[in-house]
């Protein structure tokens, strides 16, 4: 009764997002009032619809009800409560209800947090989410329905795939999908202004907030899949170019370029058809994200033209909206009037610089991603796009770019002083070229390492001495009262710039790195790095739904013991399939990183032992990315809501 | 785990599919001969609580076994528990001479596992990730060079091979992606400049030294501090 009151309420919610599309659609045409008031009611009441649903089908996990085809084949009477909650979305279906609950859910939010805007704007904007949610919603009545039954119910279901049954699953998607889908709200804005005709500081300052909450979603949602993939896939890798993580590369790339030109906007007014422009690529590449990972179209361009339903289904969606809001680009773009001027040496045009530098390197995503399928489409040739390709075109694009990223803080708007912004800089530089020789010295080779570590090092110092200078102020020396009076957005800029800095760091430092394979003998210890590793026992362990042998491993400097770690080889018996745990102790910013693989009849057991310095930055730099990004959407200027105080600025006593 | 699930887990080979290519196939006679001693260890397990979760290690250690008995009975009750687990990379594929292995592993990461999703060979356990790995220890070994390797492995495996795809005709729009990207934007900007230079125009002249020098001396505030200020 549940599961068929949560598919229910499904249907509800479409029908209520067609009428959330059209209803404030004419009524914007008309100008009739009392029509654009029903965009908000529909859209909160259709996220509460859909989150009955996305309930019901939780419910269903949970008490493992084996006769939907959706739980049989992603749950397990025994598997833990965490992972029947978060098994919901660990499969096609569920996770697409995940995505419309997301999508909803952003609906709901523009309605709740739009007082200060236009009626017009906010019923157009609302329309189009309506639109985007209905598309979505009979995909998945269509096509993927999680609520279908089966009778005779089984006993048992078949479990979730093992590398899902982790924590990462818990955290990673929901993030990912706010990013994703939060883009949505700015694609919405978009296509409600091009509507509308009408786009102004006053937009930009609408948007800015939603780009700068999606953004810091797909920021954390990345680094936390990428630290899921690093622990769990157990050979110590990140990053591994995969057209899924690709997916959700491209939109993070195109959501940064519009922080920066949103943020031009809305101070200059300059970047008006930019932004509009980004605003609608971050959210149509969200969706080529979706279409790549859900369509099958990657495993083969074979296996997506055998099971066509979903993929052309999907594929639909991508062109009506992606093209529809192209062609009212370039109806309307022409028409939007010219924003404000500046020279070419300013903030502004710094950030324009930024812009198309980013812009390059997701192209080059997009490209190589999309090209061995073209091409195996057109050709039938099949060829692989992979880490050494991504690498080797987006370093010389990256590395200048991040060299940029400081100068940039420091121009002053409209028109700045190159030389006196390096002057500024001078600090940062001359650190950066110290760090880079003190890394040379102690780490030694590869060279890119030294040089991208100098780089990350300049690029803190950098992004942090633009604070320094502002609290310094033109009297000369610092005070603490005129730091504390900077607007949160600087901090925000300076800490996500310094944040960027560290990731790099760390991905630098991945060149320095140490791995030994080593037929390891019970109770002898290995050199990895400046540590040595040993076995002190080895120990099988039953979990709740699986089995698993367990080594206990010893990390030991100068002969003192560090630590203890337990890397593990994981076996379930549901899927009959086995995957490993690796054993990670931190080490100051380093890690040391074990797994265990084959053993051997003479009693070694195969394992890989590494020795990663400054590894954990990678993450760290993305947390204070993601700081710096809240500290921005705190700032009370963009704080959501103030827009109307904000209009009327001259009435405002200085801050 | 009850001795008899542990004994139908080693016997039931092979394995059933979809396991990424994992497949191994150990001697079925050879592991039933190997039980008698990882079961003492089950039991061992067993008996430190009754449904056999969780066993402590410590408890293990005080079995009555050597350690290195210990150990040679676990690991072998690792074999049978885990058909599956294979690794990446092997010591027992590598070479001694570390400089050959070093060069052995920078080929492999740049050769695409055909059977795996976006997989080199260096990171992948599939067993055709392991032959070529192997074939590619075995050619360097034979004294082939870097790039003869890689075109051995090319011309018998294809492009589909190769991680970083060839430089050819089909591949010419892939390579110069990035520069066509980065000169399309600065085109665009070079036109959107141009367009507005007429307007630009129009906006007032910089500053002189002269004239900036008499606005410090008025203690005007520059514009930037302003910015800073609000």
């Amino acid at each position: 009764m549940i599961v068929e009151t949560g598919h229910y309420a499904l249907v509800l919610a479409l029908a209520l997002a067609l009428a959330q599309f059209a209803i404030p659609f004419i009524g914007a045409r008309l100008n009739d009032a009392a029509l654009m008031r029903v965009a908000r009611p529909a859209a909160i009441t259709q996220f509460l619809l859909v989150a009955l649903s996305y309930g019901a089908l939780t419910y269903a996990h949970v008490v493992s009800d084996f006769s939907l085809v959706n739980v049989i084949e992603n749950s397990h009477s025994l598997k833990p409560f965490i992972y029947k909650i978060s098994g919901v979305w660990g499969n096609h279906e569920g996770s697409m209800l995940l995505w419309v609950l997301v999508l909803s859910l952003c609906g709901a939010l523009i309605a709740i947090f739009s007082h200060a805007m236009p009626d017009r704007l906010r019923s157009d904007a609302l329309a189009v989410q309506g639109l985007l949610g209905a598309a979505f919603l009979l995909f998945i009545l269509l096509t993927s329905n999680p609520f279908a039954r089966v009778a005779p119910a089984p006993w048992e279901g078949r479990d979730l795939n093992p590398i899902l049954q982790d924590p990462g699953l818990a955290i990673h998607p929901p993030l990912l999908y706010l990013g994703y889908v939060g883009f949505s709200i700015v694609f919405s804005f978009a296509a409600a202004a091009l509507i509308g005709g009408r786009i102004d500081a006053g937009w930009a300052r609408v948007i800015r907030p939603w780009t700068l909450f999606a953004w810091i979603a797909l920021t954390l949602g990345i680094a936390m899949g990428s630290y899921w993939a690093y622990y769990t896939l157990g050979w110590g890798g990140f990053w591994f170019w995969d057209p899924v993580e690709n997916a959700s590369l491209m939109p993070w790339i195109a959501g940064t370029a519009l922080v920066h030109s949103a943020a031009v906007m809305e101070k200059r007014e300059a970047l008006k058809v930019w932004t509009i422009f980004l605003a609608i690529l971050a959210f149509s590449l969200s969706l080529l994200g979706t279409f790549l990972v859900r369509s099958g179209v990657l495993t083969s361009v074979h296996a997506f033209a055998s099971d066509p339903d979903r993929g052309v289904f999907i594929l639909t969606i991508l062109v009506f909206f992606i093209g529809g809001a192209l062609a009212l680009f370039a109806l309307r773009a022409g028409a939007l009037p010219v924003g404000g001027l500046f020279a070419p040496i300013s903030r502004e045009g710094a950030l324009v610089l930024n812009n198309l530098l980013l812009s390059a390197c997701c192209a080059t995503v997009v490209v190589g991603t999309l090209y061995p399928l073209a091409l195996e489409a057109i050709t039938g040739e099949k060829i692989s796009v992979g880490a050494p390709f991504f690498n080797t075109v987006l370093i010389p694009i990256a590395l200048p770019l991040a060299l940029l990223m400081p100068i940039g803080q420091m121009l002053s708007w409209k028109r700045g002083d190159l030389v006196a912004a390096l002057q500024r800089l001078r600090v940062a530089f001359f650190v950066g070229v110290f760090a880079a020789a003190g890394f040379g010295a102690w780490y030694g080779t590869p060279f890119l390492s030294i040089a991208a570590g100098g780089i990350a090092i300049y690029l803190v110092v950098g992004g942090l001495s633009d604070l320094a200078i502002r609290a310094r102020g033109r009297a000369g020396h610092p005070s603490f009262k005129r730091l504390a009076g900077l607007p949160l957005s600087a901090f925000g800029t300076s800490i996500a710039h310094a944040g960027m800095g560290l990731t790099l760091l760390g991905l630098a430092a991945t060149g320095w790195g140490v791995e030994s394979i080593v037929a390891m003998k019970p109770l002898s210890f290995y050199d990895v790095g400046p540590y040595q590793i040993g076995i002190e026992s080895v120990s099988p362990r039953q979990g709740p739904n699986y089995s698993e042998v367990y080594a206990v491993m010893a990390v030991r400097k100068d002969g003192a013991t560090l630590a203890t770690i337990e890397p593990a080889k994981r076996f379930y018996q549901a899927r009959r399939m086995s995957r490993s745990e690796a054993g990670i102790v931190t080490l100051g910013l380093g890690q040391v990183y074990a797994a265990i693989g084959e053993s051997h009849e003479d009693g070694t057991i195969d394992a890989r032992l590494y020795w990663k310095p400054l590894v954990t930055l990678i993450w760290i730099g993305a947390l204070v990315m993601a700081f710096g990004g809240a500290l921005s959407l705190a700032d009370r200027r963009l704080r959501i809501g103030v827009a109307r105080r904000a209009a009327a600025p001259a009435l405002e006593p200085a801050e | 785990m009850s001795r008899v699930s542990t004994v139908e887990t080693g016997s039931r080979n092979p394995l059933p599919e979809g396991e990424g290519g994992r497949r191994r196939r150990p001697g079925e006679g050879r592991l039933t001969q190997r039980i008698s001693r990882p079961i003492v260890i089950a039991q061992a397990a067993e008996g430190h609580n009754g449904k056999g979760a969780t066993p402590h290690p410590t408890r293990l250690r005080r079995a009555t076994l050597s350690p290195w008995e210990r150990g040679r009975a676990l690991i072998l009750f690792i074999a049978l528990i885990f058909p599956l687990a294979a690794h990446a990379v092997t010591p027992g594929e590598m070479l001694a001479d570390p400089a050959l292995e070093a060069r052995a592993r920078a080929i492999a990461a740049e050769l695409r596992c055909l059977v795996c999703q976006n997989q080199s060979i260096d990171d992948s356990d599939a067993s055709l990730a392991k032959d070529l790995r192997v074939l590619v220890r075995e050619k360097l070994k034979e004294g082939m060079s870097d790039a003869q390797v890689r075109e051995y492995i090319h011309a018998r495996y294809g492009d589909f091979v190769l991680l970083r795809p060839p430089m050819k005709p089909d591949t010419l729009l892939l390579w110069s992606a990035p520069l066509i990207a980065l000169l399309a934007g600065a085109a665009a900007v070079w036109i959107a400049v141009r367009r507005r230079s007429g307007l630009a125009a129009a906006s007032p002249a910089a500053l002189t030294a002269e004239e900036r020098a008499r606005l410090d001396g008025l203690g005007v505030a520059r514009f930037d501090d302003c910015e800073s200020q609000e």
